[in-house]
């Protein structure tokens, strides 16, 4: 048994409207392992996003906290990097010097200067992005920027890293190959990654474990799933796989029968791999 | 088939050609021509308006009266020297004084003295709202201060404050021997007061509107107060900021020829006071010399600015106009 890493422990969050408090997230409890590579997935609005801010220290839990590694969270900080879902690199800055930046504020005390540009570079290498480095966000592809995205999270060499949605606004193709380079780099440095995941597909290819969020006001963990395939996992021979298809079937029926999709926020993605599933 | 295609490639261009060249001269035939027969019809106390040729005529009489003017300086430099030459020669040991030409200014000196004038005044401007009009737009509070006072502010003319400026510099701005003169002083401050606020808001206004997502990277980074402001907030609303600089400098330009009118800042404002003192035949045709030479001046202020604009930002896909 691994050691006890991060702990969500009873995390509510109610927000201020004009109408009186929203209580978005209610009591949300979850621990996780040192490398632990963890999906949570639920229909829109369903307050993902919000667990991952509060673990990011960007919202504050009116309810509950965050403990990682025996320190309450609460601030944000780089032991905690996030890949936002709309990249959210600097439009001015090149790839190499939007990790630079980074990298300066977390290492600039510990490493010298050819060891940071060595660091850098690794990164980028290890997202294949080497051929880019010195080129800006508005110059490539919406892959190669979620690409040096979580490279610069990479960099800051976080206890957890935090997708928000990483692959949301790519294409299917760029977003499976996206896939592929994320399992990669999950193998050589065994991570504790939380990711937020419309795609049942991601979810159940990427992830050690899937939690599934029931639908708000005040939302919660419906249902957690482990997922034992054998890594490495290959997309293709998993496509017939039995085992596979009995998650994907089993997250499925928590989406779709158990919980239903909210009218006025139904996303067409959502509903088309519903009818996939059909 | 390929040659029909080519010629109508080339009969396209052509086109295009006409479009961007001929519209605009033809545009300024009509106006000249306007000009001239509505110019003809109004007798003033100081003569007929001028048309478009008095006014050309009266152009080249400025660049004479320039040329006129710098060639007695340079003789009244060369006399000098002579004379000190001849007093050395006489007597090693005399001292020898040169004493600085005192001739009036001309035309292109008193544009040279409003563009001086101009730029002091827009930098000491900029200096105290870039870093106001980023204060205010990180904070919601202090925006809800300021920002009555601003609206307040804002559209007060620079002839009123004209007045009181004067007093203030007359006041405090004492000094044997000034660096600068009180009408030159008077005039900059006027015109940091009137072309700030567009810097200013639109500063306060990029520096809101930043990109949540930007903010979040900087608070997950845990940049410190200053790096967040150099490396994030200044980039990120830079493009606003320049917008705002062009406002705040054409209307500081315009602003400065009001100024210069009442401040007696010897620039093209005082050129226009002057000439309408003078009251000669010639005056009116002089004026509006200044009025074209003012618009010039102001349209090209204006492309330097863009010019900067386009040098430092980032955005190199957004269309600057």
């Amino acid at each position: 048994m691994k050691k006890e890493h991060l702990n969500i422990s009873q995390v509510s969050m109610a927000f201020p409207t004009p109408t009186g408090s929203f209580l978005a997230l209610d009591k949300v409890s979850l621990i996780i392992e040192e490398g632990e590579f963890v999906s949570l997935i639920g229909h829109s609005g369903c307050g993902k996003s919000t667990v991952l801010n509060v673990v990011a220290g960007l919202h504050q839990a009116t309810e509950g906290g965050v403990v990682l590694d025996g320190k309450e969270v609460n601030e944000p900080g780089p032991d905690r990097a996030v890949v936002f879902q709309n990249h959210s690199l600097l439009p001015w800055l090149t790839a190499y010097q939007n990790v630079e930046l980074a990298v300066k504020q977390v290492f600039g005390k510990t490493k010298s200067h050819s060891e940071m540009k060595d660091w850098i570079e690794h990164n980028l290498e290890l997202v294949h992005m080497e051929h880019a480095m010195h080129k800006r966000p508005d110059e490539i592809s919406g892959g190669m920027k979620q690409r040096v995205g979580i490279a610069r999270a990479l960099a800051m060499q976080p206890k957890v890293l935090l997708m928000d949605e990483p692959f949301g606004a790519l294409d299917a193709l760029t977003r499976a190959h996206m896939q592929e380079s994320l399992m990669e780099i999950q193998n050589e440095l065994n991570n504790t990654v939380i990711m937020i995941t419309h795609d049942v597909d991601e979810a159940v290819l990427l992830s050690d474990r899937i939690v599934m969020m029931t639908n708000g006001p005040a939302a919660t963990i419906g249902e957690i799933l482990k997922v034992e395939l054998e890594r490495p996992r290959n997309r293709v021979q998993l496509a017939d796989d039995t085992e596979y298809n009995r998650y994907r079937q089993r997250v499925l029926s928590f989406l779709y029968e158990r919980q239903h999709v909210p009218v006025e926020k139904e996303t067409p993605r959502l509903s088309v791999a519903g009818a996939e599933a059909a | 088939m390929f040659v029909t295609n080519l010629k109508g490639f080339g009969r396209e261009q052509a086109n295009e050609l006409i479009r961007s060249m001929l519209l605009p001269v033809i545009a300024m035939m009509i106006f000249l021509g306007l000009w001239s027969a509505s110019a003809s019809q109004v007798e003033t106390s100081l003569g007929q308006l001028p048309g478009p040729v008095a006014v050309y005529q009266q152009a080249s009489n400025l660049l004479d009266e320039h040329f006129a003017e710098r060639d007695k300086e340079t003789a009244f430099y060369q006399r000098q020297e002579k004379r000190n030459a001849k007093k050395l020669a006489e007597n090693p040991e005399a001292e020898i004084k040169i004493r600085p030409y005192t001739g009036k200014p001309t035309f292109f000196d008193q544009i040279i003295t409003s563009l001086l004038t101009v730029f002091t005044g827009f930098v000491i401007a900029s200096m105290i709202a870039i870093p106001i009009g980023i204060l205010t737009g990180l904070s919601d509070g202090l925006y809800k201060a300021i920002n009555p006072i601003v609206q307040l502010l804002k559209p007060v003319s620079p002839l009123a404050w004209l007045p009181i400026v004067t007093m203030v510099v007359s006041a405090v701005y004492v000094s044997d021997d000034p660096m600068f003169s009180k009408s030159y002083v008077t005039s900059a401050i006027t015109v940091t007061l009137c072309c700030m606020w567009p810097t200013l808001i639109n500063t306060a206004v990029g520096v809101s509107s930043m990109d949540k997502d930007l903010i979040n990277v900087s608070k997950v980074l845990r940049l410190n107060w200053f790096t967040n402001i150099y490396k994030i907030v200044l980039p990120s609303s830079m493009p606003m900021i320049f917008t705002g600089l062009r406002l705040s400098l054409s209307i500081g330009w315009m602003v400065l020829i009001a100024a210069e009118m009442l401040a007696q800042n010897p620039g093209l404002g005082k050129f226009v006071w002057d000439e309408f003192q003078n009251g000669s035949s010639n005056s009116l045709g002089r004026i509006i010399v200044a009025v074209i030479t003012i618009g010039l001046v102001g349209f090209m202020l204006d492309r330097t600015m863009l010019m900067l604009q386009r040098r430092f930002s980032w955005d190199k896909s957004a269309i600057l106009r």
